[in-house]
């Protein structure tokens, strides 16, 4: 479910927070089943908590490591979401006895 | 030797399991605890099965515990955020519940 809800969001500025506190915008380029991220563009949200910028534009984020991933609300179709997830719970998608 | 000894629910609407309580309030605004001493509170407008959420308008809590180590007090304070539409991910999840209400 949350693998496809990525996929609508690719193209849409991001910001993931990490467990270790880091914050990083970029634009949404790639997401696959393990909710692994790539981001390009990327800048640091708080230059103090993100240091060894300057190198980087564009970077591959593990799945495990986000706590949470930020998003316009304006890119979100609620109903359809909320619709979705009430199928999930009937029916998930990634094993399951149903 | 094939023997039932699980009663699985033929009607998936016969039994509720705990999911089916978290489905109960989508749309509604939940209370998240979280790891890291940190709570939401937002609109739940999806989850799945690894308790992955997408809340609107959320409000987090962090608690920070600062002790002063000269006059040993502990002070103990709060930073809130907002944001009007965050993912969290499922393995930084401890509870769900509806808003806690001190009634």
């Amino acid at each position: 479910l949350f693998y496809s809800f990525f996929k609508t969001l690719i193209g849409q500025q991001v910001t993931v927070e990490l467990k270790n506190d880091l914050a990083i915008t970029g634009i949404l380029t790639s997401v696959d089943q393990f909710l692994n991220i790539k981001l390009d563009e990327i800048r640091a949200v708080d230059d103090a908590k993100y240091p060894h910028m300057m190198a980087v534009k564009n970077c591959f984020i593990r799945g495990s490591v986000v706590r949470y991933v930020q998003l316009p609300a304006s890119a979100v179709d609620t109903a359809l979401l909320q619709d979705a997830a009430r199928r999930e719970a009937q029916q998930p998608t990634t094993g399951g006895a149903h | 030797m094939t023997e039932e000894t699980h009663n699985a629910p033929v009607e998936p609407n016969a039994v509720e399991e705990p999911l089916d309580l978290v489905r109960l309030s989508l749309d509604e605004r939940i209370y998240v605890k979280l790891r890291g001493d940190r709570e939401l509170r937002g609109k739940l407008h999806a989850y799945d099965g690894h308790l992955n959420m997408v809340l609107g308008e959320v409000e987090e809590t962090i608690t920070v515990v600062e002790i002063n180590e000269e006059t040993y007090e502990e002070v103990i304070r709060t930073v809130k955020r907002t944001s009007e539409m965050l993912f969290v991910r499922g393995d930084g999840v401890i509870l769900v519940s509806p808003p806690v209400r001190t009634n």
